[in-house]
């Protein structure tokens, strides 16, 4: 293959990627803490479109991103209050949560399907690293976003494993009582994971509206928020291997379009992101069975409740 | 002074209390979808009076909503008995469109040779199998990899929907149908008949409240039903008790796919008469099919009421659509709050909240 | 700690309750299950809060709202259960606790500390080790450690010998010398009146919520120490009439199980129950019995060796074949796999014979014959309960064993399985399943319990088979054998020829 084809293709993969990477980010830091969030589908939908009317009617995408880091953080929020406060199933809060922000998305951007934006985020090269040959186009010219996510990858995995808060957080995940007992607030705890999870849903979404397709289109999100929850299990709950899963998945995204003009209808196509992510879960979990350790926070999922006998 | 809440639980609280409760739910909900409405510069009171006029108000909105009622009905039943064996089953969607297609496929190939009784029992039958499949592959992986069974029926969703959309491209593509992503029409004989100036195909109607008469006697009354429950609320003691997970969750996953298949037989006999693109096929009844049994307590006699109030929710999303100019996706709006509040009214139906003063 | 009040759902769990420590001091709190210590202590640890009364320290009335506030006043507690995260290593656990432990890398800092520590009061650990690999006194010396890390005054140990071996034991009470040597208080929950008459210098006692009792040591004997958290002397005897052993129920031969940790769990253990036997296993928690009943009761699947119910095998069958040939089991931890705790009483009372007559035919239940069935087992076994109607959950923990016992052993099964069937029991409650299962024994069955309480293995018990690390370090006949000698084999000992 032509090494500018190569380029291009590598480079769109990462540039896939990116989203599901910060979604993905977002998922783990918010399962590490307990709380399953099956929001995100809905959460990255309200992400995009805060993020393409911002950047639309002020004509600064910055603006736009902070707003739909905001605004989705906020979102988030009602997961969190019934999920932990009112204590109700999270299976269901997640989906009531996904069925809200696709509809909000939908209905907000109605007025701005198929209007361009004008004012967009554009390559950034960071210096003399640019400027390697391959390496330098594929990594170090990039947007904004591919460079947030890989500094927030290490900043989470390095802040989960090697900082205090970080500790405190995984063991609101594997045993609340425990950390209760220890003085942590698992409330809290619970309620800012799900807020950061939302805030990167929300970055992940808006990179999809004002970077990735640069217009609105209906259901922009295309069940990447789904994915998104198939990678966490598939990174085992840690942001180091995160990376690997996202850009994989964005690699399959490209595929769609590298594989059109062989013929393969665009349906079958699409299905690709879809049956891999069902391959993936299986391959992994037979792997799994074999070793029969699984990573997944303990107490995942559980309603906590101070003060039970 | 420093305030706390204090959450006791009450678990005997009347029948009252939960009407009441559901009540309130609803309308703290349509309140925020006004707020939702108002935000978009829409009068709220305006569009829930379209809505409820358009779906209630006249004799056609509540002829469609009771045919809009019919796959609700169906697919909520089926999803009551999944639900309460706590296997999260959000599949119905594409378990409803791989019915639809099965359901063309027969009729398409034996309509014209065969007595139409038997085509259409064929078609039956072959979306409730096709429906249960499609369900029962993701218990499998649930029962036996430990696979998230939420989204592992979620990329089944995708992946009927794309597969739908290739059959009628692709192959399927009817040769009369020039241009549109049509099959061929199922053959007259077996188009199930419609109630006078309707569209309630009221086979499959009949066929949904019997079903959900069954479904409920059977998670009540008979061991299936008991080991779905126990299997539910704790699995743990229904390994002791001596259930197959693997069986009741492989079982209750095919009667929620079939369920939804039958859903999908009855949209292509009953109304489309041709197989097309998803989105035309359900407008999202395997997800509203989620609130439905929700708002239906996970009772398959009471989803057959909040089926019909659903059917009126998305008729009147339809009327909306129309005078407000508001994209279909719309009822995901009213889906997602409503659903947000009726746990919320469960929570507080179920618990008792009081402030307290700490001293200091 | 002045006139403390505390109710749960109406019911009062400390009734004014007393109590006070001077430091360098270790008092005992006694009272049996259900007294109200661990309730007093977790509020004095601030996870509950009093309905009424207050807390003092050093004289100035405190009010303790969470378990941050407990320990900035110098308060540390290690509950019966540990609180501790498994999959955590030990760093990890003691810096989630320390608040003084850097943001950045508070590993390091805390090594260098718990090097310090393990000094002065001779705790070894390993810090990088998970919790779940290491033993119960390992993980008991990690809760001690992060008491320290907060410079505790005062030390609530609840409960501290309940899950160790006997040298453990010993090695744990070298410690607290030490730690009350360095001016630190100690309070001893316990209900082992030998521990608290060897370890305290003062006992307070209570029963029912309330206190009974508040002295020095000196002052007391173990005799009257137990009148006063009885009310009565306690009478260890059991009505058991000797029986001869009848024929064989059941065999296991050899067997060898893996553990969920893929380590080999059960390792060739082989014994009999006989008719009119009760056949006890002894042994401290997580040596094997878990897994051992799981393959027998058929919940697990068995590497090696055989299990046999009259002679014909019954090894690797499902639970509902198991059950069906005769063998009825009462569960440990019997919220979480004995009941459903949502379902109303009458469909509990079922679990497991659901499928069998006369409750259902080919697909229907009988709701009536089970509805009748639930009526007698509340009725013969004297379960209180407000109807058949009410959810499982709302019984209490006594009713509920009392319902699961009597569901088992309603049908006369040739062989009970009863893991921990007393466990955290009032005394009532006990009294009454013992007598249930004295009473089985008698009308010819086979009884197999498992239980750590070592008393009612030796007075319940025909033999008893003592486990540790997976295997039968012995089988005893209790009415010949010391107690001391059961003892040596749980730590792993094997009784010599002259013993």
């Amino acid at each position: 293959m032509d090494i500018a084809i190569l380029l291009a293709v590598l480079k769109r993969t990462l540039i896939a990627g990116t989203p599901l990477l910060l979604g993905t980010l977002g998922e783990i830091i918010a399962e590490r803490s307990g709380v399953m969030n099956l929001g995100v589908e809905g959460m990255m939908s309200v992400g995009a479109v805060t993020g393409f009317i911002v950047t639309f009617t002020s004509g600064n995408p910055y603006l736009g991103m902070i707003s739909a880091v905001i605004v989705t953080a906020a979102f988030s929020q009602i997961h969190a209050i019934v999920s932990i406060s009112l204590q109700a199933n999270q299976v269901v809060s997640g989906l009531a949560l996904s069925m809200l922000g696709i509809g909000i998305s939908v209905l907000w951007g109605k007025p701005y399907i198929g209007r361009p934006l004008h004012s967009k985020f554009g390559e950034i090269s960071i210096p003399f690293l640019s400027d390697i040959p391959f390496i330098g186009e594929l990594i170090f010219n990039q947007t904004l976003f591919f460079y947030l996510a890989l500094i927030i990858g290490f900043i989470a995995w390095f802040m989960l494993y090697k900082t205090r808060p970080g500790i405190a957080l995984r063991s609101v995940g594997e045993n609340p009582k425990a950390s209760e007992a220890q003085g942590i607030s698992v409330v809290l705890y619970r309620y800012i994971a799900v807020g950061i999870g939302g805030a990167l849903a929300g970055l992940a979404g808006c990179h999809l509206s004002i970077s990735y397709s640069k217009s609105w289109i209906e259901g922009i999100v295309a069940g990447r928020g789904w994915i998104v929850i198939a990678l966490t299990i598939f990174a085992a709950w840690n942001p180091a291997k995160a990376f690997m899963g996202a850009f994989l998945f964005g690699g399959i995204f490209v595929l769609q379009y590298l594989l059109q003009p062989l013929g393969i209808s665009p349906s079958i196509l699409a299905m690709l992101p879809y049956v891999t992510t069902l391959i993936v879960l299986i391959l992994f979990a037979i792997g799994k069975e074999s070793r029969k350790k699984l990573h997944a926070p303990a107490m995942l999922g559980e309603m906590y409740r101070r003060g039970e006998r | 002074m420093k305030y706390s809440f204090k959450i006791i639980n009450n678990d005997s609280y009347t029948r009252t209390a939960a009407i009441a409760a559901l009540a309130l739910s609803l309308v703290c909900g349509f309140i925020v979808i006004g707020i939702l409405f108002l935000a978009k510069g829409i009068n709220p009171f305006y569009a829930v009076w379209k809505i409820f006029s358009g779906s209630f108000g006249s004799s056609y909105g509540i002829k469609e909503t009771v045919t809009k009622s019919i796959p609700l009905i169906m697919t909520a039943a089926g999803l009551t008995v999944v639900f309460r064996g706590k296997f999260w089953n959000i599949g119905s969607e594409g378990q409803l469109l791989l019915g639809a297609a099965a359901a063309t496929w027969v009729a398409l190939k034996i309509g014209q040779s065969l007595p139409s009784p038997l085509v259409i029992f064929c078609m039956i039958i072959f979306a409730a199998i096709f429906g249960a499949l499609w369900a029962i592959v993701p218990a499998f992986l649930r029962a036996r990899l430990s696979i998230n069974e939420v989204i592992s029926t979620l990329m089944f969703n995708y992946i009927a929907a794309e597969l739908v959309s290739f059959l009628v491209i692709g192959p399927w593509k009817g040769t009369t149908k020039y241009g549109y992503p049509y099959t061929d029409d199922i053959p007259a004989s077996v188009m199930l008949g419609h109630l006078p100036d309707s569209r309630i195909h009221y086979f499959t109607l009949i066929l949904a409240v019997i079903l959900s008469i069954i479904i409920f006697y059977m998670l009540f009354r008979t061991k299936f039903g008991y080991e779905i429950r126990v299997t539910g609320e704790n699995r743990e003691a229904a390994k002791y008790a001596g259930i197959n997970f693997l069986k009741t969750t492989l079982l209750m996953a095919a009667i929620s796919g079939a369920m939804a298949g039958l859903a999908g037989f009855g949209e292509i006999a009953g109304i489309h008469l041709h197989l097309t693109s998803p989105e035309i096929i359900s407008s999202g009844y395997g997800f509203t099919a989620i609130i439905v049994a929700w708002l239906g307590k996970l009772n398959p006699l009471l989803t057959i009421i909040s089926g019909f109030f659903f059917a009126g929710i998305l008729v009147g999303g339809d009327a909306i659509k129309l005078s407000l100019g508001l994209p279909a996706a719309t009822v995901q709006v009213f889906n997602g709050t409503i659903l947000v509040f009726l746990i919320i009214g469960d929570f507080f139906l179920k618990h008792r909240v009081t402030l307290i003063k700490i001293r200091q | 700690m002045r006139d403390i009040t505390k109710a749960f759902n109406g019911t009062f769990a400390n009734k004014n309750i007393n109590l006070h420590v001077s430091s360098g001091e270790v008092l005992g709190l006694l009272g049996e299950n259900g007294a109200g210590k661990t309730t007093l202590m977790n509020i004095l640890y601030g996870l509950y809060r009093p309905d009424s009364g207050s807390v003092l320290i050093n004289g100035e009335d405190v009010r303790i709202r969470n378990p941050h506030e407990s320990m900035n006043l110098g308060i540390g507690m290690i509950h019966q259960h540990f609180m501790l995260v498994d999959n955590h290593s030990v760093l990890e656990n003691i810096a989630l606790g320390f608040p003084d432990s850097p943001f950045f890398f508070p590993d390091r800092f805390i090594r260098k500390k718990i090097n310090t520590f393990s000094e002065k009061y001779g705790l070894y650990i390993d810090p990088d080790k998970q919790i779940w690999e290491l033993s119960a006194g390992e993980q008991q010396r990690v809760e001690i450690l992060k008491a320290l890390f907060l410079e505790s005054d005062l030390l609530i140990m609840d409960e501290p010998t309940s899950v160790l071996t006997p040298q453990e034991s010993i090695d744990l009470f070298s410690i607290i010398r030490r730690m009350k040597d360095e001016g630190h208080s100690v309070i001893l929950i316990s209900h082992k009146l030998d521990e608290i008459m060897a370890n305290c210098s003062r006992v307070t006692v209570l029963r029912k919520g309330e206190t009974v009792g508040d002295s020095a040591i000196s002052d007391v004997d173990e005799r009257s120490l137990s009148r006063m958290m009885v009310g009565r002397d306690i009478i260890l005897t059991f009505e058991k009439k000797p029986l001869p052993r009848g024929k064989e129920v059941l065999n296991v031969e050899n067997l060898h199980v893996i553990s969920d940790r893929g380590l080999e769990t059960v390792n060739n253990v082989s014994f009999t129950v006989h008719e009119n036997e009760i056949f006890g296993i002894a042994g401290v928690s997580g040596n094997g019995q878990r897994e051992l009943i799981e393959t027998i009761t058929g919940l697990r699947k068995a590497r090696s060796g055989n299990v046999s119910l009259f002679g014909s095998s019954i090894l690797n069958k499902s639970p509902r074949v198991i059950n069906n040939r005769g063998v009825t089991h009462v569960p440990e931890e019997r919220i979480r796999f004995g009941i459903v705790p949502n379902l109303l009483i009458y469909e509990n009372a079922v679990l497991k014979h659901h499928h069998s007559h006369p409750f259902s035919s080919i697909m229907f239940l009988d709701y009536e014959a089970v509805k009748g069935h639930a009526k007698d087992i509340i009725e013969k076994f004297s379960v209180s309960a407000p109807s058949i109607n009410v959810p499982m959950k709302s019984l209490s923990g006594g009713n509920i064993q009392k319902l699961i016992v009597g569901r088992e052993i309603n049908n006369k099964p040739p062989l009970l399985v009863a893991s921990h069937p007393t466990y955290g029991l009032d005394v009532g409650a006990t009294e009454y399943i013992r007598k249930q299962l004295l009473q089985r024994r008698e009308e010819g069955g086979a009884v197999l319990i498992v239980s750590e309480d070592l008393e009612e293995l030796v007075g319940l018990c025909d033999r008893v088979g003592v486990m540790f690390k997976g295997r039968f370090t012995g089988i005893v006949d209790p009415s010949t054998t010391r107690l001391e000698d059961i003892g040596l084999l749980m730590t792993g000992i094997e009784a010599g020829e002259d013993s």
